[in-house]
């Protein structure tokens, strides 16, 4: 405290309100130049997913604009069947033309024909060679694929972990702070999903809700959302339940009970936001972790659906793509998730240092 | 010692009867009928009722529930319908013949039970017709053979890598250390088995780039190499993260202080006390890491084709393949219950401090 106010040049009044813990932890936060430099590439992230979202950037993901697997610009002089033949396809147009019409049983009617095809306007879109970061199977820019795919994994990573936070803070401050028969239960409540081993604890959610016909219709990220959710809030219920142990008993709360505070005022009121650090650093470490499992959930078909695209179905058609030599796809979705992935955990390591009240 | 051991084997009856419920209720309820998800596209109403007596399904929920615990108390070698029913001419039902033979539950059961145990049946997977037992007793082996050399590995590198690096805290060393661990953590291990399978694999053909045989010896020496690396390799960043942060915590206390105070060597001082001491949190953690040997990595198993668990429960994932999947949580679950018991029971004989309440 008394150093923060040292580094104000002018003298500070001696009433000045002293700062609260969110004013601390940012003034701590923008210290940390690794901190500030992950939250400047995961504010880019989001940005990039809210305009994807928009229709800003990578609007025309599914547009086939290239030929199939085109090579990345930097490296045009790579082999590419397709391009190449394209290439014979234009030069066998120069073919001179053999009249069969004599022997061909359809030629009175080719001029119908060639009247009617005519009429329909086909604008076929000329394909390019080459892509910035090349091209998929199908020709779609591998660019935007990573940018449309950042979008659908973010999402699923930020809405998860945010109601896995709800569960686990809710569950965990009942429990805590109510302690006794609701706490036990809570407690018995918490045991069942920690014995059951992570990996099969998703994949047995997976099945059941990819098997049921009633929640057909939320296939896809509802579905992904609601798996990782309902299986990772186990680890935020036993911190948040520790942490309201600890302040159920301090004087602040006892003095919101005398002044007539109810149950659920106490909670989450007064209690909640002392503890609302740790469920923010908690929040950032899920999301990493949640865009972890939702790329492979993806890559095992369990996850997005086949006509949108994240980074797990980039990784899943690259595959088989690396095999053929096009490891563009590979590298898109590998290189842009390990830094959002980096960017995020070394913020959220940054976020708990700038928040540990421990240190001022 | 003998009390603590039979209390908490006493506590985890509500916790099992607690997973047993919590599996009912995911593959009964949410998971829609589990007789229209057996019958797929069979449409017939009477095959579907059919199979619905077969399932059990038609019987109130309780009577369900008590169905599914006398599986579960068997191991799933014994059905309730097949214990209590008069044994069949024909012992394998097929999908087909499944729905149209024994409809006639009701008739004369006191007798058979009586008269023949051997009428029982294993639960059946609905995919395969296999017993479901054999399933997961078949399929272990293969997931323990990668799974218990990646947890040795793992340990004893990650161990012996901490300790240097969290000798040499603060230089540049340990932090580009960790540095490099931060981002090789933040890569898919997707992305890690795919370009593994294909240099090592495909492109320089030191491996082989998936199969296995019936020979232990060969699969240990052939097959498993690859996977085991891809396992070590991807879990050593955090493992050296973690147990850095543990050597760190020992590093400075007051008993290191006064081990070079009274002039041991570096060496001991950081084999003999500082290891000893940070073995505890690194126990615990294997301890936690342990259970998940069982499910594998079924990634690795399903890239690889090995025929462990994992890969087996992930396919009953894609084909909806509930007694399976049933089976092996169940069972999963008890072993991971038991696993940390016998976690907490070693902690005495590696820390004397610790004594059971």
């Amino acid at each position: 405290m008394s150093a923060v106010l040292t580094n104000t040049p002018t003298a500070a009044p001696l009433h000045q309100a002293s700062p609260g813990l969110w004013t601390l932890a940012w003034r701590r936060l923008k210290r940390d130049k690794i901190g500030m430099v992950s939250l400047i590439v995961v504010v880019f992230f989001l940005l990039l997913m809210l305009g994807s979202y928009a229709g800003i950037v990578a609007g025309n993901w599914s547009k086939e604009v290239g030929v199939s697997y085109a090579n990345p610009s930097f490296m045009a002089g790579a082999e590419n069947l397709d391009a190449v033949k394209a290439k014979v396809d234009a030069n066998a147009e120069k073919i001179p033309y053999v009249d069969l019409s004599d022997i061909d049983p359809l030629a009175p009617r080719y001029k119908e024909w060639e009247e009617r095809t005519a009429k329909i306007k086909i604008t076929e879109t000329p394909r390019s060679d080459t892509l910035i970061f090349g091209g998929d199977k199908w020709g779609r820019d591998v660019l935007q694929k990573a940018i449309k795919g950042a979008q659908t994994s973010i999402l699923v990573g930020l809405v998860a972990a945010l109601f896995a936070t709800v569960i686990g803070t809710t569950l965990g401050a009942i429990s805590g702070y109510m302690g006794g028969k609701i706490g036990d239960f809570l407690e018995w409540f918490y045991n069942i999903f920690t014995s059951i081993p992570y990996i099969l604890l998703i994949l047995a959610f997976a099945a059941v809700f990819s098997s049921s016909p009633s929640l057909a219709p939320y296939r896809g990220v509802p579905m992904v959302v609601a798996i990782l959710a309902f299986t990772g809030w186990t680890g935020i219920y036993r911190l948040i339940r520790s942490e309201y142990i600890k302040h159920a008993s301090r004087e602040y709360v006892k003095a919101a009970q005398a002044i007539g505070a109810t149950h659920s005022r106490r909670m989450f009121v007064h209690i909640l936001p002392n503890v609302s650090h740790v469920c923010l650093v908690q929040l950032s470490q899920h999301v990493v972790q949640f865009i972890k499992a939702e790329v492979i959930l993806s890559f095992l078909g369990l996850g997005v659906p086949v006509d949108s695209v994240s980074w797990g179905t980039m990784l899943a058609e690259a595959q088989s793509e690396l095999v053929i030599g096009k490891w563009w796809q590979l590298a898109a979705a590998g290189i842009s998730m390990a830094i959002l992935v980096t960017a995020f955990s070394m913020l959220t390591d940054s976020l708990r240092d700038a928040l540990d009240p421990k240190i001022k | 010692m003998g009390a603590y051991v039979l209390r908490r084997l006493w506590q985890m009856i509500p916790t099992l009867a607690g997973v047993m419920l919590l599996i009912f209720v995911l593959f009964n309820w949410v998971g829609g009928d589990p007789a229209l998800v057996l019958a797929g596209k069979i449409t017939n109403k009477e095959q579907i009722e059919n199979i619905r007596k077969q399932l059990g399904v038609d019987q109130p929920s309780y009577i369900q529930l008590a169905y599914f615990g006398f599986e579960v108390a068997t191991g799933f070698t014994c059905t309730w319908r097949s214990y209590t029913e008069k044994p069949t001419d024909s012992p394998k039902p097929t999908a087909d013949a499944k729905a149209d033979t024994k409809t006639d539950t009701k008739a004369d059961t006191t007798d058979a039970a009586k008269a023949a145990p051997s009428g029982c049946q294993a639960v059946r997977s609905w995919a395969t017709n296999e017993e479901v037992p054999k399933i997961l007793t078949s399929r272990i082996g293969p997931t323990l053979t990668i799974m218990i050399p990646v947890l040795i590995l793992e340990t004893v590198f990650g161990v012996i890598l901490a300790i240097g690096v969290a000798y040499v805290r603060g230089s540049l060393t340990d932090r580009m250390i960790m540095m490099v661990c931060t981002v090789a953590m933040s890569i898919s291990f997707l992305v890690y088995i795919i370009v593994a399978q294909y240099y090592f694999g495909f492109k320089w053909g030191m491996f082989p780039v998936q199969g296995w045989s019936d020979s232990f010896w060969k699969n240990l020496t052939t097959y498993a190499p690859l996977p085991i690396l891809l396992a070590v390799f991807v879990g050593l960043a955090p493992a050296l993260r973690l147990y850095r942060s543990f050597f760190l915590d020992e590093i400075n206390n007051d008993y290191v202080r006064t081990a070079r105070a009274k002039g041991l060597a570096e060496k001991t001082v950081m084999l003999k006390h500082v290891l000893r001491n940070a073995m505890i949190p690194i126990l615990t953690n294997i301890g936690i890491a342990l259970p998940g040997i069982f499910v594998g990595s079924f990634l690795l198993e399903s890239f690889f084709s090995i025929p462990g668990l994992g890969r087996e429960i992930l396919v009953a994932v894609n084909r909806s393949d509930f007694p399976v999947i049933k089976a092996a949580t169940v069972y999963l679950a008890m072993i991971t219950m038991l696993i940390n018991l016998a976690v907490d029971v070693l902690y005495k004989a590696v820390d004397p401090r610790v004594s059971f309440k």
